[in-house]
């Protein structure tokens, strides 16, 4: 299949491995920023084909994982009222919070509908009246447009049953917040590419030069990634600090303004909790004051809800990229897939699903891989 | 102390009549159970196997197989409550037969005569009825069984989602024919007879809010030719599994789980359609864990798997069969897949639910 095949190709991947042999000499710490990025890694095994002197660490760029206990417990609380159909992403619904999951909310008879784009909730809107349309508008930059368009287009046709819940988070922010953490280890950055698909890469140059990392905007294949590995290293080995983008074929310097513009016209920037992280300034969209209606938040007056987390969950240091999620106690014992304790393990694109998917039980399992050097 | 206290309590049991309810992760029914994945496992072992236990279901195969009067039989059933009831290449009733059909083919049977059963909603079209009896009589004639009991019932409108169908089934197995999970030996080789993860994908290109263009058409089949086949050529067959529900993945662990062995696979050698790998790749599926309806695998001892696959390929249902991988001894219970990069992964049993309500 064009535009797939051909990044995913073994010999490619061999010739790239080999160039990344050739131009490392020093031990060096990259991070890829998304959960797709993480989920390529450990679904083809890539980790374990490069030089162990590279260690990869997976980022934060998993926007269900991030997504704070609180909003979850308010999804919850709204989508269990018999006037609401809840509106979500496919893996936002097994997401635990407090209590429950959505999947626990739908056995029990509240109607929650899974759908793949937040436009869909429109047409769910005019069928149903009666009732009140609520959709889990989460994510980052990335579904941000399509977030922004179903709200854009609600007033434009003065739909009256339908609002957001909405829990955006920007990528710019962490990476900085992560740079600036005493605890950092990371000399190097895979940009994330769906991001800059719609937001451009020229916010990444002021934090590639205050920080002296590289970043190299990256997509999501396997060929892909380990390009982008070989231009930080060629980067981190020259001493260079630079944005340089990788996944040309997705990504240009602006991004989409016209996304860009619609967000800006129905979000602002304001501060974000993020589940595992804390509250990080101004890094996540709320709804512009001309668009409240459309706030869920602010239409179902949801009380201030007590969260519990797990005390020995150490997502928020995996989400930073300190810790592997087999370094935690609890890894593929008390917490699984079916029992998430934390955010890094709710979501496929998860670190800790990811590892748990694809077997990675413990770190002797890299014994049961073959490793190929290159 | 606390173990003591279980056994006083178990002990007293039969006394009182009472049955000690098993834990389970979930207070409430969940789609998940229904998955084929470790929730419906969780269910069968902690609550169905323990209660009804015999020897006959203790090997959790696609049916039992057991003699009677002399004479071997399978014995299988299965309930379809997929949506949409019409899809692309074929309809809930279709899938009912063929469903049930490939589950007696995989107990090295050759499949007889059919129950079927349908719970219907109040106010379901006639129409639509006449269409899936209509389409259910040609599926049986084409596999060769006779549909000869049955049973009707009614439900409340809003109380069922249109129509739901239950068949279970009755063949003969041949004699000196031993098919079981248990059976997969170091040295199989593991065949597919075609490509994979059509059907799920057919079904997700016309559920609600998902409608996408495709040509995509279900593989719903009856397989008993095919596995006919291939007996003719060889009786070196250990193992046969349709592996719908959760997709090759789950097949292959539950074989690797009940044998004990290992199994190991190349992503390179699955056969899929790129029609089929586009969708997953749009939908963010893996196609390893997406439902098939016409799709076997069969482990062969590796001096017969030659013979097996081209058998295989000279039959209409086999035209793309294909080695994909081999039983090895190594990491029993797990199936490692070698990736098209040339890395390696664990392929892990299906945890909760991917698609909801395949077939």
């Amino acid at each position: 299949m064009r535009y797939l095949d051909e990044y995913r190709n073994e010999q490619l991947a061999q010739n790239v491995l080999k160039e990344i042999c050739r131009v490392q000499t020093k031990p060096w710490v990259l991070m890829e920023v998304c959960g797709g990025q993480t989920h390529t890694i450990v679904k083809y095994g890539l980790d374990h084909l490069l030089p162990s002197e590279i260690e990869l660490v997976h980022g934060p760029g998993c926007p269900v994982c991030v997504t704070s206990l609180e909003m979850i417990d308010k999804a919850h609380a709204i989508a269990a009222r018999p006037d609401v159909i809840f509106c979500s992403f496919g893996d936002m619904v097994r997401v635990p919070g407090s209590q429950v999951d959505l999947l626990i909310l739908k056995s029990r008879g509240a109607d929650v509908r899974i759908v793949y784009s937040p436009l869909d909730c429109l047409n769910i809107a005019k069928a149903n009246p009666e009732k009140e349309v609520v959709f889990f508008a989460i994510g980052f930059e990335t579904t941000a447009p399509a977030n922004a368009m179903a709200v854009w287009r609600a007033k434009q046709e003065g739909l009256k049953n339908f609002s957001i819940l909405v829990s955006h988070v920007l990528v710019p922010p962490a990476v900085a917040s992560i740079l600036e953490s005493p605890l950092n280890r990371v000399q190097g950055f895979l940009g994330p590419g769906h991001v800059c698909a719609v937001m451009g890469y020229e916010e990444y140059e002021p934090i590639s030069a205050r920080f002296k990392v590289p970043i190299v905007i990256t997509g999501f294949e396997p060929l892909d990634l380990l390009e982008g590995v070989l231009m930080v290293v060629r980067q981190l080995e020259a001493g260079k600090a630079e944005v340089e983008n990788q996944y040309g074929r997705v990504v240009t310097r602006e991004g989409n303004r016209r996304a860009q513009r619609l967000v800006n016209q129905v979000f602002e920037v304001g501060d974000q909790k993020w589940r595992g992280v804390g509250s990080i300034p101004k890094s996540g969209y709320k709804l512009r004051s001309e668009f409240r209606e459309y706030d869920a938040e602010r239409l179902f007056q949801i009380e201030q809800i007590d969260t519990q987390e797990s005390t020995v969950c150490i997502s928020g240091l995996v989400l930073q990229g300190v810790k592997k999620p087999h370094d935690c106690p609890a890894f593929g014992k008390e917490c699984n897939p079916e029992h998430p304790l934390g955010a890094t393990m709710v979501s496929a694109e998860g670190a800790c699903a990811a590892y748990y998917l694809y077997g990675r039980h413990s770190q002797g399992h890299s014994q049961l891989v073959e490793v190929r050097s290159p | 102390m606390a173990k003591k206290e279980t056994n006083i309590v178990e002990n007293l049991l039969p006394l009182l009549g009472a049955c000690p309810m098993p834990i389970l992760d979930h207070k409430e029914i969940v789609l998940g159970h229904g998955s084929g994945g470790k929730l419906t496992q969780q269910l069968v072992e902690k609550m169905f196997l323990p209660r009804f236990q015999n020897e006959l279901l203790a090997p959790l195969h696609d049916g039992a197989v057991f003699f009677l009067n002399g004479v071997r039989l399978a014995f299988s059933a299965d309930s379809y409550v997929v949506s949409p009831i019409f899809f692309p290449g074929g309809n809930i009733g279709e899938l009912a037969v063929n469903g049930t059909v490939n589950d007696l083919v995989m107990c090295g049977a050759r499949p007889l005569y059919l129950s079927v059963s349908f719970i219907l909603e109040e106010g379901f079209p006639i129409d639509d009825l006449w269409r899936i009896v209509c389409s259910m009589q040609e599926a049986a004639a084409k596999a060769e069984v006779a549909l000869v009991t049955g049973d009707t019932k009614v439900v409340d409108r809003g109380k069922g989602d249109k129509i739901f169908v239950n068949t279970s089934g009755l063949g003969l197995v041949d004699d000196g024919i031993e098919i079981s999970p248990a059976l997969a030996r170091p040295g199989d080789a593991i065949i597919i007879n075609g490509p994979i993860a059509v059907h799920g994908i057919a079904i997700m290109s016309v559920r609600e809010g998902l409608e996408f263009e495709t040509l995509i058409e279900s593989d719903t089949v009856a397989l008993n030719s095919l596995a006919e086949a291939m007996f003719t050529a060889s009786r070196g067959i250990h193992v046969l599994r349709d592996p719908t529900r959760g997709g090759v993945a789950s097949a292959l662990n539950e074989i690797a789980a009940k044998a004990q062995v290992g199994i190991s696979i190349s992503e390179d050698q699955i056969p899929i359609s790129e029609e089929v790998k586009g969708a997953c790749a749009i939908l963010g599926l893996d196609p390893l864990y997406v439902a098939n309806e016409g799709k076997l695998l069969a482990f062969v001892s590796p001096s017969e798997s030659e013979k097996v696959l081209s058998a295989m390929q000279n039959h209409p249902l086999g035209r793309e069969a294909r080695i994909i991988g081999k039983v090895v001894a190594d990491h029993p219970g797990r199936v490692v897949m070698k990736t098209r990069i040339g890395g390696s992964r664990i392929v892990e049993m299906l945890s909760g639910e991917q698609l909801p309500r395949i077939c």
